[in-house]
């Protein structure tokens, strides 16, 4: 889960990085008393997740609180880069900035640790950076187990060339990020600026975090940094109910088991597309290994409720759970639509394949519902799904 | 012959004494595998039935490995534990650990890994969040169906669970040396490389199936490490063609971010690398027995 700008400045300043004043507001007249309570100036920032903001003119400086109620007006429901503004932040203005730096904590997949990244060249888009002048971006492996101690952050300092003015203060915030990062559970902290201002403080102006869903388990407060307000209905109704769905802009509604086996779903449904109108996957929607019936009908119950949903593609590989009763699940799923009065109006392409294969089709073909086709491929399903959402 | 898992091996469950923990040792057992003890401290020196079948409860792996002289420990245990249980699978110096836990933080995989290496990676660890691994017609280490393929001699590694056992079952009329389901987390343990590595020098394997997702670059790697190493034929899928830039697809690890992660470079890659891949999972194994069968 990516974090809007001052989400990730609450938990720097919670783990003790020094951050600029500010709070976030949702409407142009609280700029007024929040650029009051900073002393009469302020930055309005956009609060959108993604990069770019500052170009698309949605950061202005406010020399007064009627300034900053003007500036908020201007950027609240600006859109930048496809993100709608929903919330903009009141930031105290930082003193002049004499120096802007880059650091950050990532996972790094590929060597399977942890990576320090560093610059003295900050401020701009570190991608740049790292592809233009790569000796400016120090990267240092850091051991989960050790972390990041004083003697680690000197490391990182001296790695990247910091001033030696700078280099007690940066090591310290090295620290403290550090402590961000792994009490967070965060798959990325970034400080970009890091920014020594005229004072000689140094001091994080902007920055990005994103948590590990995972950890949901013992980071019971980072629910409430969730983005309910721009998250998509289906999503939310989904989530709700403990489905892994994810939205797309087809017409075919997917449902199978297993995450690698959806992806492939969607994959096999827009090449079968490409000769049906060009019809694309709906969603994403794994169901899991067990595929019960109340899962199943929740399932069902989304992706019939999704207006862009024409056909529905139910693929699912019975290997723990046997066919027959994935089978019956799919059934039971249809009665408790039904029961409930939601009528099922869009065709459904099954296809069951794997352990006691034939027992599930029977059972199927028992049922005989009227708006239930079996195919028993999953390329021939995928056709047939593409070619009744194209009708 | 086979990898990482034959009949000889002797398997231990972490948590054979919770549900999931039972029903998968009950489907290991019966698919032959030598299961000689689970590990539960709070119940160290019981035993657990299994279809008449009386497996010995101890109270730490370590224990567990000097009575029965195990060496492969299969771990169920929930992911608020699962970090510490690997641990005392590396600290019990076990040879395999296989990790079928989904929902590990990434902070902990992170540990466990960097632990391992600090003790010189004595353990092998498969996973987490994956099915675990099957020798057919020898042992079954994890949750992978037993009966819906046969032993044979195509090797098979991937990240995903339900494609596994798509793709042993779309080859059943071959069969398999062994697969290995390695887990769409974005830090594992053994990568598709390792596994490759191992089906190369396996004198039973005669073909490679491998199946990646997006995300990450290990389909990038194994292809450059295929190119150098590999002799044997490897034919691979991808799956995540479709998959929009930043949403995570069900796996923690299958997010593109960028240019980086997509399908589509990763499918280029492969086949520069000269692994035949296949658009579909039906297509690909269609293109396996065509080099096998002619």
């Amino acid at each position: 889960m990516d974090l809007f700008e001052y989400q990730a400045r609450d938990l720097f300043a919670k783990h003790g990085v020094p951050v600029l004043a500010g709070e976030v507001i949702d409407t142009p007249e609280a700029a007024r008393e929040a650029t009051e309570r900073l002393g009469g100036r302020s930055v309005v920032k956009a609060q959108v997740k993604v990069g770019g903001r500052g170009k698309a003119g949605g950061v202005k400086l406010a020399a007064t609180p009627d300034e900053a109620v003007a500036r908020a007006t201007d950027i609240l429901g600006m859109d930048i880069k496809g993100h709608t503004v929903h919330k903009v932040m009141i930031a105290e203005t930082a003193p002049e900035i004499a120096e802007e730096y880059y650091v950050s904590y990532l996972l790094d997949r590929t060597n399977r640790t942890f990576l320090a990244m560093a610059s003295v060249a900050g401020g701009m888009d570190i991608e740049e950076v790292a592809a233009t002048t790569p000796e400016k971006l120090a990267r240092i492996p850091v051991d989960a187990n050790d972390g990041v101690t004083a003697a680690k952050a000197r490391e990182i300092v001296e790695a990247a060339r910091f001033p030696a003015e700078v280099a007690e203060q940066v090591a310290e915030i090295l620290v403290t990020l550090w402590k961000t990062f792994v009490a967070e559970d965060a798959l990325l902290v970034e400080v970009n600026p890091l920014a020594k201002v005229a004072d000689g403080r140094v001091i994080a102006l902007d920055g990005k975090v994103s948590l590990d869903a995972n950890a949901e388990f013992r980071q019971p407060e980072h629910e409430a940094l969730e983005d309910k307000a721009s998250a998509n209905p289906l999503e939310a109704a989904a989530k709700a109910k403990g489905l892994n769905y994810v939205k797309l802009d087809g017409e075919v509604g997917i449902i199978g088991n297993g995450a690698g086996l959806v992806m492939s779903t969607l994959d096999v449904v827009a090449y079968a597309g490409e000769k049906h109108s060009g019809v694309k996957p709906a969603n994403f929607l794994d169901i899991g290994g067990g595929a019960s019936a109340e899962v199943m009908a929740n399932g069902l119950e989304i992706i019939l409720g999704d207006p862009d949903v024409r056909s529905v593609f139910v693929n699912v590989f019975g290997g723990i759970t046997a066919c027959d009763a994935v089978a019956n699940g799919i059934v039971q799923a249809l009665e408790l639509l039904e029961g409930k009065g939601e009528a099922v109006t869009k065709p459904l392409v099954v296809r069951l394949d794997g352990n006691n294969a034939e027992l599930g089709r029977q059972i199927l073909a028992d049922r005989n519902h009227p708006l239930v086709e079996r195919v028993d491929t999953m390329d021939g399903a995928a056709d047939k799904a593409a070619e009744l959402a194209a009708k | 012959m086979a990898i990482f898992l034959t009949k000889e091996s002797k398997v231990i469950v972490q948590g054979m004494t919770g549900s999931e923990g039972q029903k998968h040792t009950r489907r290991m057992l019966a698919s032959g595998t030598n299961v000689v003890g689970g590990v539960n401290p709070r119940k160290a020196g019981t035993t657990v039935d299994f279809d008449g079948a009386e497996i010995p409860v101890f109270g730490s792996v370590k224990e567990a490995v000097e009575k029965t002289g195990a060496d492969v420990t299969v771990i169920f245990v929930p992911e608020k534990f699962t970090k510490d249980a690997v641990i005392e699978a590396i600290d019990a110096e076990i040879g395999l650990a296989v990790v079928i836990t989904e929902g590990v933080a990434v902070h902990d995989t992170a540990k466990f890994w960097a632990y391992a290496g600090a003790k010189g990676n004595k353990t092998r660890i498969i996973g987490p969040n994956c099915p675990g691994l099957i020798t057919p017609g020898q042992s079954n280490a994890g949750i992978i169906p037993a009966d819906i393929t046969k032993p044979g001699r195509i090797g098979l590694v991937s990240k995903s669970g339900t494609l596994t056992y798509q793709m042993m079952y779309e080859l059943r009329d071959i069969g398999f040396s062994s697969c290995v389901g390695i887990g769409g987390d974005p830090i594992i343990g053994t990568t598709h490389i390792d596994a490759l590595a191992a089906f190369e020098a396996d004198p039973d394997t005669d073909l490679i199936v491998m199946i990646g997702e997006i995300g990450g670059d290990a389909e990038e790697r194994a292809a450059d490490f295929i190119k150098a190493n590999v002799t044997k034929p490897v034919v691979g899928y991808v799956a995540g063609f479709t998959a929009p830039e930043g949403k995570t697809m069900g796996h923690a690890g299958a997010i593109v971010s960028g240019s980086s992660g997509t399908a589509q470079a990763k499918k280029e890659a492969l086949e520069a690398a000269g692994v035949k891949v296949g658009k579909t999972p039906t297509e690909t194994a269609g293109l396996a027995r065509e080099i096998l069968l002619g």
